[in-house]
Formats: structure tokens, C-alpha cells, sequence
């Protein structure tokens, strides 16, 4: 199997015949079963022409009816954003991942109170997307440093992912499927959804869990773990060093009120039997000493 | 985005919140003339800095007389305000707040802010006004009432009452408490703020209301759609090398070690921080140079770590995905080029054209130190920084 996306996802693409978009969908089309997989594109002017022989129609709605995509990825510039969430869930498609970095919380705050309860999952924003390696490739990661194999990994990263991946790699281990749930405070799929996925998942045998400081994520995956999941979990936290009430790059990587912070979350990971990479540079080989 | 006090207060006032008069002073005299025209008896004599604090280190002074006004004032501005969260470096005090004194019956605190985990903007009040938040919440957590807002229906006229009566208002006070928060949210909803916080919100002895303490930070993101708070920002308020940062787009945090970081992706370059502590160094900035960075942008972030006179090495770390490595290559060879290297400087490429990166890097002529993987980078990082320090300060024999 994997999670959420495999080489049957039918994906539309928001945002498509911007700068971003154009390349993006390039490199995703390029990669395995890209050409089947990306099958549409959404701009409201532009209704009707075509980006490199991908339809492109005015609405999610019509994109969907016309081509069968149930997926959308999101490109569209931060003011516009949350609306062409807000667009996707209103069309009911299964799965909404969007890329953009720097949509204001308040949006956001919205977009997410129209989520709950709907089928739609979100996943972002302000993430790397998601990758079933060798299958197909939603999103802004180098696809090349991938393969297939039997890893779960989950992140609120994107190039501290892929430096996971190739440590990975270099242990022999390839990856079911990698999801970047984002760097915003508030956002869509959390560790916690992500790992519950893996959990069921046949194809993945263990899963790393890369984190980072600010809110509540990784603990809160990591008190589910310890009573439910059947598979081992590695952990590692980015921003020791990080000094509190700094925002590090990401907006949703902050220590705030003291709390968030890399020694706490660590802590409650190891306290919930999660075994732990406490040096960057070895994920993989953690990971690998965990498959037994 | 932070602004000072005064700033926050005119803000609120304008959403319909009740604060003591006043007037922001930058000299000695406009705040005696200030005192006067505010007129009674007592006046508050209050540092505006961005830091809270701000009465722990002396910058909130009680003034009696007019003459008060203008010895506290005097001594005040121009003060290096150190607080517990200044950092010991403190900050020099440029801007003052005199307001009227008003009679403090009790003192309550207010604060709004997102609650990640519910996704949700948190109204949090109690009756411990004038404390240290942070400790009531870790000791006290009861004594805070929260609210999750709802944001199709805002603060709802139920939802205030509520609370208000919650933390101890009673008889006509409630009402207007209660009216007060709610203004108070629609400030923090149509402003994009991510911070309000009333501390303390006070009773007087005539049984009003009032802001005694106000801030409020904004959310950077939003900032586009309110150019009038943008336009408060105080750059003596923030640091120079992050201040350059922003022109570029770079995100940039000066910190107080000796190995300057450029990475590419904020969770790599916390992990490249974390990696550099782990063997025994310290890092001396956080910067991350994006996922589209030019090599201008890699040149101007270059030349920004090169600035800061602590620097004994350098520590790149890129992991090329959409950034090609090759153009961190090139901004690096620029940058070299227009600024004097004089600390060693480490280079980790891997991931897209990471082969022509270090051909481009090798093929310069620069004395750079090539890595393998991040802990070598950073072991020969901290080796670097390590023997530069003691090239720099020669060895007294004991």
C-alpha cells in the first residue's frame, strides 16, 4: 500500500501556471508515474487552455468532474491561499496539499474550522508534500534521493527530510511513503494523523518522526505511540540550541511562554519508549539499530 | 512584528478600550510639558522598549511632582534597560510613555493568542493581574479561564460574561468588563494580531476598567494587508544583522557563538546549530537562505556572517533539492571575493549538482575545508573555530 498517495492518485494542481507551479508540475509529471498521475489544473482565468498538454479548468469543481482527480496541490500565493483550500474541501476531494509558505494564521484558523468534519484531509500548509517513492511525487521534493522501501517518515520539515532520507538511503533503507506536515502554527495532519496511517499501513515496517521546537505535535504523537503503535518509532527533535521566543525559519518553530522546547519534547519522547536520535547526523543508523 | 506600549494602547483605544491618558515623549522636555498638560497630581513615568519587565529593571517610575517627572524621565531615557527578557545586553531606552496615575483597586490579567493544538485564537484571563503569567500558569493553572474562540461567531456577549464573572468582577463592572473583551478580540482578529496581552487590567476606586499595560505583536504573514502597523515597526528595537537579513528575504537569528551557519531550510539549519553544540562548539547565527536563493542572496548572507566580529569559522551546510548547489557555490566564490575571508570556512554540498558545487568551490582557489556528511562538517568546524580563537588570543603560561 503506502499512505494517502500511491500511482493510481489522480492530482489537479492550483496554482499551476505560476512560476512555482509550472516548475513544480514539471518535476512531479517527470517523476514515475507522474504523467498518469497529474492529470489537471486550476486557475479561474485561464479556463479551458492548457499547461504542456494538462487540462486546465476555472474551478476545483469542474476539475474534478472532468478528469476524475480526488487530489489537490496547492501553489497559489499567500493571500489566495486559504480560499483555494477552502475551494478544495468545498469540492469534497479526498486530499488538499498545500505548499505555500506564508499565509496569515487568521486564514488558516478559518480554513481549518471548514476542514473538521468534512472528508477532505489537509496536509500543510508551508510543507515539502508528500512522496510514495518510485510511485509518484506530490510536492517540492527532490525525487531522486528517494526509493522504495519500508520507512514511514513524518516531518514538519523539508530539507532536514530529505538530509533523513539520505541517511536512510545510505543504511540500505528505502521509504514507503514521506509527508511533511509543515512549519505553520496551524495547520492540517499532525505526527500524531500521520502516524496512526503508518500504524495500518503493511507496507511500512517502522517509522522516523522528524520534529522540531513549538507546540505540542511531537508529544502528542509520541503519548499515542506508546499504548498503540505496533511498529518501532524513532524520533528526532531540531532546535536544541535554539534560543526561546525566536521564530527559527518556520512560523510554528518557536518556543514561546517556555514551553516547546527540544528538552521537553525529547523527554516525552523517550518517556513514551520512542528511541531517539539525539545527533542529526544519525537518524539513519538509529533507525536501522530499530528494525532489530 | 512587536510595537511599544504606547503604540498597543492607541490601537486598542481605537477598538473602544478604556486606557489612561497619556502622551509618548522622546525627550526630557516633552515629558515634563506632557506631565502638565495631562495635569492631577501623580503621573507614571514608563520606558517604552519592546522587552517586558520593563518595572523589574527600574524603566517605570511613580512621579509626585513635576519635578519628579523630569529627574525620572531624565534618568530613564537614554538608560541601558536591562530586564529578564532583554538578555544582559539590555536595551537603550529611546521612547517614553507619560500617562495620568489612576487609583488601583485590583489588578486582573488578559491575554490572547493562538492555541495550536485546538487551532484556535485562546482568550485567557485571571484575577492574578500584575504577575508573572507564565509562573500563575505553571503553578497555578486553575487560576487561569480560558476560552476557545469560535472564529465564525467571534467572543460571543455569553462567552465574556462569563469569564468575566468567572474571575471575580461583579455588580455594574461586569458589563463593561465584559464589552471590554470583546473589543479587545475584534482588535486582535482585525489587526492579525498574534499577541494582545492586558497586564495588568485594572479596577479603579470608581469602579471603572482600564488597559494600565498593554502589548501586542502581529503576525509577520498578515502584515501585508495593514500597511499602518507595518509602518510601526522600530528598527532601534531590533538587531542590525537581522534588520539586513529581512532586506534580502534572508531569516537570520544573531547568536552569541563564534561559528556562523548558512544552511538552506529552517529544521536543517536548527539541526546544523544543534550538531555544531553537540561536538563542542557554538553556533553564532541561525540563517536559513530559503529555497529559491540567488547568488546575490547567497552573497549578501555571506557577507552578513562575515560581519560579525565573534566569527572564527564557517559552517556551510546545503542540501540541494530545488536549491541547486551550485548556485551556493558560486554566491560563496562572490562573497569571498568582494569581503576578505579571514576565518576557515567548512563546506558540507550535497543533494542536486552538489558534483559541480564542489568543482565551482575547489576550482576558486579558496582555502575551504570540504565535508562529507554533517557530523564531520561540523567536528572540523569546531576543530577550525577551535585553533582560530587560539591563533587570536595567544596562551598566557600560568
Amino acid at each position: 500500500m503506502s499512505i494517502l498517495i500511491d500511482r493510481n492518485t489522480r492530482v489537479m494542481t492550483q496554482g499551476i501556471t505560476g512560476k512555482t507551479g509550472q516548475f513544480h508540475t514539471r518535476m512531479c509529471r517527470d517523476y514515475a508515474y507522474g504523467k498518469e498521475c497529474f492529470v489537471a489544473g486550476v486557475n479561474p482565468k485561464k479556463g479551458g487552455e492548457d499547461f504542456e498538454g494538462i487540462p486546465i479548468f476555472a474551478t476545483v469543481k469542474e476539475a474534478k468532474q472532468a478528469t476524475g482527480a480526488t487530489v489537490s496541490v496547492i501553489y497559489v500565493p499567500p493571500p489566495f491561499a486559504a480560499a483555494a483550500i477552502d475551494e478544495a474541501v468545498d469540492a469534497e476531494l479526498d486530499l488538499v496539499i498545500c505548499i505555500t509558505e506564508g499565509i496569515p494564521v487568521r486564514d488558516m484558523i478559518s480554513t481549518c474550522q471548514r476542514v473538521e468534519g468534512r472528508k477532505t484531509r489537509l496536509v500543510g500548509p508551508n510543507c515539502p508534500g508528500i512522496i510514495t517513492p518510485d510511485e509518484i511525487k506530490i510536492g517540492i521534493m527532490p525525487g531522486y534521493i528517494h526509493r522504495k522501501g519500508r520507512v514511514g517518515v513524518v516531518s514538519r520539515s523539508g530539507t532536514l527530510t530529505y538530509e533523513a532520507v539520505a541517511q536512510l538511503m545510505e543504511q540500505g533503507l528505502g521509504q514507503s511513503t514521506c509527508i511533511g506536515t509543515g512549519g505553520d502554527p496551524v495547520n492540517g495532519l499532525r505526527h500524531l494523523d500521520v502516524m496512526q496511517l503508518f500504524n495500518e499501513d503493511d507496507e511500512t515496517d517502522a517509522v522516523l518522526m522528524v520534529g522540531e521546537i513549538g507546540g505540542t505535535d511531537e508529544e502528542d504523537c509520541a503519548r499515542w505511540v506508546k499504548g498503540n503503535m505496533r511498529k518501532p518509532v524513532v524520533g528526532y527533535i531540531a532546535g536544541l540550541t535554539a534560543p526561546p521566543g525566536r521564530r527559527m525559519g518556520h512560523a510554528g518553530a518557536v518556543i514561546s511562554g517556555g514551553r516547546g522546547t527540544a528538552q521537553e519534547k525529547l523527554a516525552v519522547l523517550e518517556e513514551c519508549g520512542i528511541k531517539v536520535a539525539r545527533n542529526p547526523a544519525e537518524m539513519g543508523k538509529v533507525l536501522k539499530s530499530a528494525l532489530g | 512584528m512587536k510595537i511599544h506600549e504606547y503604540q498597543a494602547k492607541h490601537i486598542l483605544h481605537q477598538f473602544g478600550i478604556p486606557i489612561p491618558r497619556g502622551h509618548p515623549c522622546f525627550s526630557v522636555d516633552e515629558a515634563v510639558a506632557a506631565a502638565e498638560k495631562l495635569g492631577g497630581s501623580t503621573w507614571v513615568v514608563k520606558a517604552q522598549i519592546h522587552a517586558g519587565g520593563r518595572g523589574k529593571g527600574g524603566g517605570v517610575k511613580i512621579a509626585r511632582s513635576l519635578d519628579e517627572v523630569k529627574q525620572f524621565a531624565g534618568k530613564i531615557l537614554g538608560m541601558t534597560l536591562i530586564t529578564p527578557q532583554t538578555g544582559p545586553q539590555g536595551q537603550v531606552v529611546r521612547r517614553l510613555l507619560i500617562e495620568q496615575g489612576l487609583d488601583i483597586r485590583k489588578e486582573f490579567y488578559i491575554g490572547l493568542v493562538v492555541d495550536r493544538g485546538r487551532r484556535r485564537v485562546c482568550l485567557m484571563a485571571s484575577a492574578e493581574g500584575g504577575m508573572d503569567i507564565e509562573q500563575v500558569a505553571a503553578d497555578h493553572p486553575e487560576k487561569i479561564h480560558k476560552v476557545y474562540i469560535d472564529p465564525e461567531a467571534g467572543l460571543t456577549a455569553a462567552e465574556a460574561e462569563d469569564v468575566t464573572n468567572r474571575i471575580g468582577f461583579s455588580g455594574t463592572a461586569v458589563a463593561e468588563t465584559a464589552a471590554l473583551l470583546q473589543n479587545l478580540y475584534r482588535a486582535y482578529d482585525s489587526t492579525d494580531a498574534s499577541l494582545v496581552e492586558i497586564n495588568p487590567l485594572i479596577l479603579t476606586g470608581e469602579n471603572r476598567v482600564a488597559a494600565l499595560d498593554a502589548k501586542m505583536n502581529f503576525d509577520d504573514n498578515a502584515l501585508f494587508r495593514h500597511s499602518d502597523i507595518a509602518d510601526l515597526r522600530d528598527l532601534d528595537e531590533e538587531d542590525a544583522a537581522e534588520i539586513e537579513a529581512s532586506r534580502y528575504d534572508l531569516s537570520y537569528i544573531s547568536l552569541d557563538g563564534n561559528i556562523g551557519c548558512l544552511v538552506n531550510g529552517a529544521g536543517l539549519a536548527m539541526a546544523t546549530m544543534d550538531i555544531i553544540k553537540l561536538y563542542g562548539g557554538n553556533p553564532a547565527n541561525f540563517l536559513d537562505v530559503g529555497g529559491g536563493a540567488t547568488t546575490e542572496k547567497v552573497t549578501e548572507a555571506f557577507k552578513l556572517m562575515l560581519r560579525n566580529p565573534r566569527l572564527q569559522a564557517i559552517l556551510i551546510n546545503i542540501f540541494g533539492g530545488i536549491m541547486r548547489c551550485d548556485v551556493i557555490a558560486e554566491g560563496v566564490v562572490a562573497a569571498a571575493r568582494e569581503v576578505r575571508l579571514h576565518v576557515p570556512l567548512v563546506v558540507r554540498l550535497e543533494g542536486t549538482n552538489a558534483d559541480i558545487g564542489k568543482k565551482i568551490l575547489t576550482e576558486s582557489g579558496l582555502a575551504i575545508i570540504s565535508a562529507g556528511n554533517m557530523a564531520d562538517a561540523a567536528e572540523k568546524a569546531v576543530t577550525a573555530a577551535a585553533s582560530a580563537a587560539a591563533a587570536a588570543i595567544p596562551a598566557t603560561g600560568s
